[in-house]
């Protein structure tokens, strides 16, 4: 049986994501904008020479069938990230801050909308 | 599936007792239905299948566009051509997405590229079949983009949040190949009688290799019990072979096909086909290399490689040399 060897990938020059090397294309994010007036949305990566080569190639890759009208390339290593640790201390502190949401607040019905 | 034999761990699937908190936390997460980001704390036999599995299925999305580019050149009308074209395009976009998955578990494109030009990691069998007649577009779309499907869709909610994204956006454009597939079927099986034999043959070579696909009975297997308790295998294989059987005989009669098994037979207690097992000696003699077109396929890839280096190597010396003028201007 043939199936991929159980081989390691620790002894291979991985990178996090997002690191450029030296061998490859670097890795760009891929932001498109959608005919219906929404923001840019990440939809994915790609690996391309320069940021005039990423754009082509995105467009190849991901506007094959009108998703969008504007495309924002950005090269991942120039992406800062929060990170899963710092999750508790980021948005913990808004859970008990339910006042900023409009429903804490009863209004009589006589007040009408509002 | 266009994944095949993933080995994980190994070892069989511990109880959230027997596990580290990090590790308890991570598969409570799962069974909970949450998904795991690049970022967050995985298992390392996690990590590893998953890049094993997506590296696969993206080898496979790659070598799976040269039986269907055989025939781009000789399709019979400018729209078959362009229809097929627009069709094996996706098939690279499709390989790009789950690279870039994989990539996010801290692989890099050129190693997983590396393994599969050495044969280290392997693509989808049922690419090692060569495509005689244009019927086998018909059949492909058909059999193999319609197997593809039963286990790409149960895939979008895989644990991965990179690869599941990157399935939703398959899935997406998959129903088109299908179609496209059953599109040419219907022409050839309602055409000149030359042609409805032509359709009649290319389903006898292709049925046993889709039902191959879905990989041997995987029950007692302990690499599935881990994958699916990680939520990257979704149903075991018998499963999806069913599935894919009782949907795929009615569309054949519907062509006036007759499927290439004398026991399938429809089960009225059990509501699905009973079908013969495809010959299993042959999977994994075509796993070993030996398919009808292993050579070709890999010399094919290999060349394409070797041949784009000095275009991968020129682009990135002009961005640089680019570069350096603009810092210089600065």
């Amino acid at each position: 049986m043939s199936s991929p060897e159980s081989g390691s990938y620790d002894a291979t020059e991985a990178a996090p994501h997002g690191k450029p090397r030296a061998t490859e294309w670097p890795l760009w994010e891929v932001f498109i904008r959608g005919q219906h007036g929404l923001s840019h949305r990440h939809v994915g990566s790609l690996h391309a020479a320069d940021a005039e080569s990423a754009i082509k190639n995105a467009r190849d890759v991901y506007t094959r069938r009108n998703e969008g009208v504007s495309i924002w390339v950005v090269e991942a290593s120039a992406i800062a990230a929060s990170s899963p640790e710092e999750k508790g201390p980021l948005y913990e502190p808004s859970n008990d801050k339910v006042y900023r949401h409009p429903t804490f607040f009863d209004i009589p019905d006589e007040v009408g909308a509002m | 599936m266009y994944a095949q034999m993933i080995k994980s761990t190994g070892k069989g699937v511990k109880s959230l007792d027997e596990m580290e908190p990090d590790e308890r936390a991570f598969q409570e997460r799962i069974n909970a239905g949450g998904k795991i980001e690049p970022k967050d704390w995985m298992p390392d036999g996690y990590r590893k299948t998953l890049i094993r599995q997506i590296g696969q299925h993206a080898h496979s999305e790659i070598v799976g566009q040269l039986p269907e580019g055989n025939w781009i050149t000789r399709a019979p009308t400018l729209e078959r051509k362009a229809i097929l074209l627009a069709k094996v395009q996706d098939e690279a976009g499709h390989g790009l997405y789950l690279y870039c998955a994989a990539e996010t578990l801290g692989v890099s494109r050129d190693q997983l590229t590396r393994d599969l030009l050495s044969g280290k990691m392997k693509y989808s069998s049922i690419f090692n079949y060569p495509t005689l007649t244009w019927a086998d577009m018909g059949a492909v779309g058909w059999l193999v983009d319609g197997a593809a499907i039963m286990n790409q869709v149960p895939l979008q909610r895989t644990s991965y949040g990179p690869y599941a994204r990157a399935m939703v956006r398959i899935c997406k454009e998959e129903s088109f190949h299908q179609r496209q597939g059953f599109d040419i079927m219907m022409k050839m099986a309602n055409g000149t009688e030359a042609q409805r034999k032509m359709a009649q043959d290319a389903l006898n070579r292709f049925w046993y290799p889709s039902l191959m696909m879905f990989g041997p009975s995987d029950e007692n297997s302990v690499h599935s019990a881990q994958s699916m308790a990680w939520k990257i295998k979704m149903n075991s294989n018998d499963e999806l072979r069913q599935k894919f059987v009782d949907q795929t005989v009615p569309q054949a009669e519907y062509l006036g096909l007759t499927v290439p098994d004398e026991h399938l037979k429809w089960n009225e207690d059990r509501g699905s086909y009973e079908f013969s097992e495809p010959d299993w000696d042959e999977f994994f003699d075509v796993l070993q290399g030996n398919g009808p077109c292993s050579v070709d396929r890999m010399e094919a890839r290999n060349k394409a490689w070797d041949e784009g280096r000095w275009v991968r190597e020129g682009l990135l010396a002009h961005a640089e040399k680019k570069r350096a003028r603009k810092m210089a201007a600065e």
